[in-house]
């Protein structure tokens, strides 16, 4: 797949995310060199400096492989994201964001004017006039633009068609570490690419697979917070009434956090062939509760403090459902302080 | 005068108690409104919340869960893992803003036809009364932050 | 609703472009049935047009589509347009599924490939609204097809037909179908917990209306089952655990240790006779009489060897005695002998478990264990029997005063909202049989207490009838008291019966000497366990469960499980005989068979899918689910597994797949429902 005796192009875009992913990739530490050697890196902020025009000047389909990461969540992001695969041959949704959302996704439970709202209007906000940032400003030099947000953070295959998709929050570095590898060598005609839409970087089967702890059959009488109690090491943290989302969770990443003693938050994304994370999860914990009175079992799920953060945390936007009620409804706009009044 | 939001509702019955009580309102010819649209499950033990989530997300109203009496279940013991799933998953519904009354449980043995259409008919009345659920449709009048703000910063 | 053009694998959404399945929608007008309220024309018509990018072929309505015309249709179809899907709307799957699968299979499609729904009983008979109707049909029929194009060629699974049976309980109901099993020529094992067959009926005195004696009619059988070559007799045995399904059941059986050497003993009664410890027998007595502490329940018992009641006996409680040991001809008694547990193969399995009675000591205002001379019905049996413990005497607890009135009280635990509210069915004929039996024996005044009289078989009302004339004073009231505590000199050391008499409209005390309370039948005690033990299901009362209350009184859920006699719920004599007779023909025309097709509806694990997380491992009722450690996987048994589809839905990696209700069936048809799958925006509701 290698282009003319010139290396193919690279590149790898942030949109909504945390950065998290980006230090992954350079946590690879010398392989960054094979990337060197292996492609030429035609635009990454992170990393290079080179505008937005660079990119709209290039030929559509010129990039070869563009790791996005992040999720959408403004209008930059989505218009960023429609030139990237126009521009890119291969486009890989990187890390949780760009996926399911991880995250950012969370804005998903609340409608988007609100967030804006809250994020300008706190108890430590020093905002006494309750200015909100507005798209578009009438300046003496000119109107200057910020991105819009959109109502609802979006998954990168909720707008554009993807070719590949790496879980993980953020993807392994050694599973990237592997994926350079795989590229490498298609590109030296040495292996083939998998199917188009394959989930890469990740195993095919759950954390539970890679986990090394003793695991017995399932009868919850409790749920627990890991601090609350000391866990034994060496058995199942589900069947100690932890909470832990390892069963319906792919692997890929070793089961680090149970193996360092923490439950499996989820990060790597629903497991193959899942279609909505929270509800696998939903009816495997609730079917192995030990209790048939509904006052009992409520007693029990009472132990369970957030079900929509212990299911959701990294999945909502990619979910069924994908955001909460309120994201799609419309807020009754609160008045706001001083003598400002509100357009509506 | 608008007309009357008439709510679409998605239910869930098990092959041999609910949905035999369902037949049963049939034979009897006990009359409930049209807004039902059932699934035969073998069990109610069958039900997985993806499910549910699928039927909202696909433009449902409302969802009815119904399976054996416990203690009657014809797979001995299977209604109260659905039981157990419905109450953490309303946890969840109501965690995602979806209004409690929404996704209903209800126990209905084989011989209870009548009962059966009485709560559809219940049901339904529950579900006209909190509204359209709509999800997933952006209201097109809906807000975007710029809208928010007021043209003039008065100082 | 997704936005943008997502690429991502969605299960269950539209994926155009596939390779389309040839689908036919049928639609049945059932006379006036569908037709009066659902335009089944326009119903075909949009199926074939508005559905067509899913691959409906062909839409088609007709008056009666069960009929042979109807099914003709479909086969031609089938055979005619190449379908390879068949959706049916008509009425419930539960009447004609099986009719519809034939006519696939008849005309060379697999008959898993048909999917039936219901736009009769959901649809025409229960609304009235006809456009509502009309667009509910269609939503029906758009869910149909939608589920119908993942349905997959399913082949039912044989099973063999292990010709043994096993029946448990060895009463009347036991006794008759582990006869017509064995007389027709496949063996029997026949288990009884007590030390002889017989049950209930062995102590009766006389059976009504034809006041045979009970044991006269019963041990022939008895003797029977002993002699017979088929029948392999385990007295003093408990099932302990049943693995296995239909037609390869693996029973183990705990043979509780007799203490007699059944090889060596006679049946002499030598033992019997000279053991010097007495014990108050509480179970065929009736708490009235004694036996021994190594004895035989009654004479005729089958089989006639003695069991050791070690709680009782000198010699495990004080280390003296062994008497019997010593007097024994044969030295068949054996003090080491230890309970031995039986691993048995059958194919069929008849639970025949029979009743306890009610409690009567429960109903405090009549007296029961409190005042002396209230008895139960059972009691009543033993003391008008002439083996009993007063020779067929009626007489009062002191054992020598004949009654000169007597009370029979209806309905005691029975039909009432306290204690048990159905009712026991036997407890009308065998108050009569009392009145009649005591009135005959004693001359006493008999008064029965009854809210209804329910005399419905044959010859009972006649029986009723001639009681009345024999001049039983019948009074109509539930009564309210037994009390031993008189208000007039006449009352004194009588039993006084507080009574509403509803006929007479005023309530009444009538002093008699003697009460007999008719106390309801319950389920055993233990009947949830016996009844989780062998895998099938009691209703919230005790009585198992029968497959179909009207047409199908002797099968159970659980295929291989039948169920006869009181087991089942309180029934008379010629009641039990019948269903233990037809559960042995329902299990013989089985064995004959040779071998029996199980329904393909049933969950697999997808193995490589499986991280061995175990969740699924605790949720199967029925066993079916195992846990390999070497190799970190689960498996499902697919004979054990009913395909509830517990597991599937629980399996939080996706590994459990349902046939017959499989995920990608139930969220097409969720799509359907919602027509999602038309391809302009039509709304959701009607």
């Amino acid at each position: 797949m290698s282009v003319n005796g010139k290396k193919p192009k690279f590149a790898m875009y942030w949109a909504a995310s945390c950065g998290g992913c980006e230090i992954a990739v350079l946590n690879i530490h010398e392989k960054i060199l094979d990337v060197d050697a292996n492609f030429d890196v035609v635009f990454w902020p992170v990393a290079m400096d080179a505008k937005y025009k660079d990119v709209e000047a290039m030929e559509d389909g010129s990039i070869l492989l563009t790791l996005f990461n992040g999720g959408i969540r403004n209008d930059e992001n989505e218009h960023i994201a429609r030139l990237l695969r126009r521009k890119s041959k291969l486009l890989v949704a990187f890390g949780s964001c760009a996926n399911e959302g991880c995250i950012p996704g969370l804005a998903n439970l609340s409608e988007s004017g609100e967030i804006v709202h809250t994020a300008f209007n706190t108890l430590t906000t020093d905002n006494p006039y309750a200015i909100y940032p507005r798209t578009s400003f009438e300046m003496p030099e000119g109107e200057i633009h910020i991105p819009e947000i959109l109502p609802t953070l979006k998954t990168l295959d909720q707008v554009v068609n993807v070719d590949y998709y790496m879980p993980g929050c953020p993807p392994e570095s050694h599973q990237i570490a592997a994926v350079i590898d795989l590229v490498v060598q298609v590109l030296q005609g040495k292996a083939e690419l998998p199917p188009k839409g394959s989930v890469i970087g990740a195993g095919d089967s759950t954390v539970c697979d890679e986990c090394q702890r003793l695991r017995n059959v399932k009868t919850i009488t409790s749920f627990e917070r890991i601090w609350g109690i000391a866990p034994d090491p060496s058995l199942c943290l589900l069947e100690q009434g932890i909470p832990c989302n390892g069963p319906a969770t792919r692997s890929g990443c070793d089961a680090r956090c149970p193996a360092a003693g923490a439950q499996c938050i989820g990060c790597y994304g629903p497991a193959e062939g899942v279609l909505d994370y929270g509800a696998r999860l939903i009816s495997a914990f609730a079917s192995v509760i030990d209790a048939e009175d509904p006052a009992e079992i409520d007693h029990i799920l009472d132990g369970m403090v957030d079900p929509v953060g212990q299911f959701y945390r990294f999945n909502l936007a990619g979910s069924l459902l994908k955001a909460a009620v309120p994201a799609w409804r419309k807020r009754v706009p609160q008045p706001l302080q001083g003598a400002l009044r509100p357009e509506t | 005068m608008t007309e009357q939001f008439e709510p679409t509702i998605i239910g869930f019955t098990c092959n041999w108690c609910s949905y035999r009580a369902a037949d049963l309102a049939g034979t009897a010819r006990i009359k409930y409104p049209p807004n039902l649209r059932l699934i035969r499950l073998m069990c109610s033990g069958r039900l997985d919340p993806t499910f549910v989530f699928k039927a909202l997300a696909g433009g449902a109203d409302g969802v009815l869960i119904t399976g054996c009496h416990p203690g009657e279940c014809h797979y001995l013991e299977q209604n109260y893992k659905a039981l157990r799933r419905f109450q953490l998953l309303s946890r969840v519904l109501q965690g995602l803003g979806v209004e409690p009354g929404r996704v209903k449980l209800v126990w209905a043995s084989a011989a209870e036809g009548a009962r059966f259409a009485s709560e559809v008919a219940t049901f339904v009345e529950e579900i006209r009364a909190l509204g359209p659920l709509h999800w997933g449709i952006a209201p097109a009048d809906l807000p975007i932050v710029s809208e928010l703000v007021p043209e003039e910063v008065v100082a | 609703m997704t936005s943008g053009n997502g690429s991502k694998p969605q299960g269950g959404a539209r994926r155009d472009g596939e390779p389309q399945e040839r689908i036919g929608v049928y639609v049945c007008h059932c006379g006036t049935n569908i037709a009066g309220t659902v335009d089944v024309q326009e119903v075909a018509e949009w199926a074939a047009t508005r559905l067509k990018h899913r691959g409906v072929v062909i839409g088609r309505d007709y008056k009666f589509m069960c009929s042979s015309l109807g099914q003709e249709l479909i086969e031609k179809d089938i055979r005619e347009l190449g379908l390879t899907r068949v959706v049916v709307a008509a009425c419930s799957p539960h009447l004609h599924e099986k009719t519809f699968r034939t006519a696939c299979a008849r005309a060379g499609l697999n008959p898993f490939l048909m999917e039936m729904v219901s736009i009769r009983e959901q649809v025409s008979w229960v609304h009235t609204d006809k456009v509502a109707a009309t667009a509910k049909a269609k939503a029906v029929i758009s869910g149909g097809v939608e589920r119908v194009l993942h349905h997959a060629p399913l082949e039912p699974m044989y099973v063999p037909i292990h010709p043994a049976t096993m029946v448990v309980g060895g009463g009347i109901a036991g006794i008759q179908a582990a006869l017509e099993i064995a007389d027709s020529g496949s063996p029997v094992y026949l288990v009884e917990r007590e030390p002889s067959i017989g049950g209930h009926m062995a102590q009766f005195d006389k059976t009504f209306p034809t006041l045979d004696c009970s044991a006269c009619i019963l041990t022939p059988k008895m003797v029977s089952v002993g002699s017979h070559p088929n029948i392999t007799l385990m007295t003093w045995s408990e099932v302990e655990k049943v693995d296995g399904y239909v037609g390869n059941f693996t029973v183990s059986v705990r043979q509780k240790a007799r203490k007699v050497n059944t090889d060596l003993c006679t049946g002499c009664g030598i033992c019997q006779e000279k053991c010097p410890k007495k014990v108050i027998d509480d179970v065929f007595e009736a708490g009235l009489g004694y036996r021994k502490a190594i004895y035989t329940p009654f004479p005729q018992a089958v089989p006639k060897f003695p069991v050791m009641d070690v709680e009782n006996c000198t010699y495990y409680q004080k280390g003296t005695c062994k008497a019997c040991e010593k007097f024994c001809p044969t030295e068949a008694i054996d003090f080491d002998q230890q309970d031995e547990v039986i691993s048995v193969q059958v194919g069929n399995i008849i639970l025949a478990t029979g009743y306890d009675l009610f409690d009567a000591r429960r109903v405090s205002n009549y007296g029961y264990g409190r005042l002396a001379n209230v008895f139960t019905s059972l009691e009543m049996e033993r003391l008008m029997n002439a083996a009993g413990p007063t020779n067929g005497q009626i007489v009062l607890r002191d054992g020598k005063t004949v009654p000169k009135s007597v009370g029979i009280i209806h309905c005691v635990g029975s039909r009432d909202r306290n204690f048990n509210n159905y009712c026991s069915v036997i407890c009308c004929m065998q108050s009569l049989k009392f009145a009649h039996i005591v009135g005959e024996r004693t001359g006493a005044t008999v008064y029965n207490f009854y809210i209804d009289i329910r005399a419905g078989f044959k010859d009972y009302d006649e029986f009723y009838q001639r009681v009345i004339e024999e001049g039983t004073l019948f009074v109509r009231g539930k009564v309210a008291e037994v009390t031993g505590e008189p208000r007039i000199p006449a009352e004194q050391g009588k039993l006084i019966i507080q009574v509403e008499d509803t006929l007479a409209a005023r309530q009444r005390r009538i002093p008699v000497d003697m009460v007999i309370l008719s106390a309801g039948l319950e389920p055993r005690k233990d009947s949830k366990e016996t009844a989780k033990l062998f895998g099938i299901s009691c209703s919230a009362n005790g009585w198992y469960i029968e497959k179909h209350p009207k047409l199908d009184p002797v099968a159970t859920m659980t295929e291989g499980i039948y169920i006869a006699g009181c087991a089942q719920g309180p029934k008379d004599i010629p009641a039990s005989v019948a269903q233990g007779a037809a559960a042995a023909a329902r299990v013989m025309g089985r064995i004959q068979q040779k071998e029996m097709a199980l329904e393909p509806i049933r969950a697999s694990v997808i193995e490589e899918k499986c991280s061995g997380c175990r969740i699924c491992n605790g949720l199967c009722p029925y066993n079916a689910i195992s846990f390999h450690e070497d190799r970190m996987v689960t498996e499902i048994n697919p004979a054990l597994c009913q395909g509830c589809g517990t597991c599937v839905a629980a399996c939080p990696a996706g590994a459990i797949a349902g046939t017959g209700f499989s995920n990608e069936q139930i969220l097409s048809q969720i799509e359907g429902l919602l027509l999602l799958n038309l391809t302009e925006q039509e709304p959701v509701a009607a």
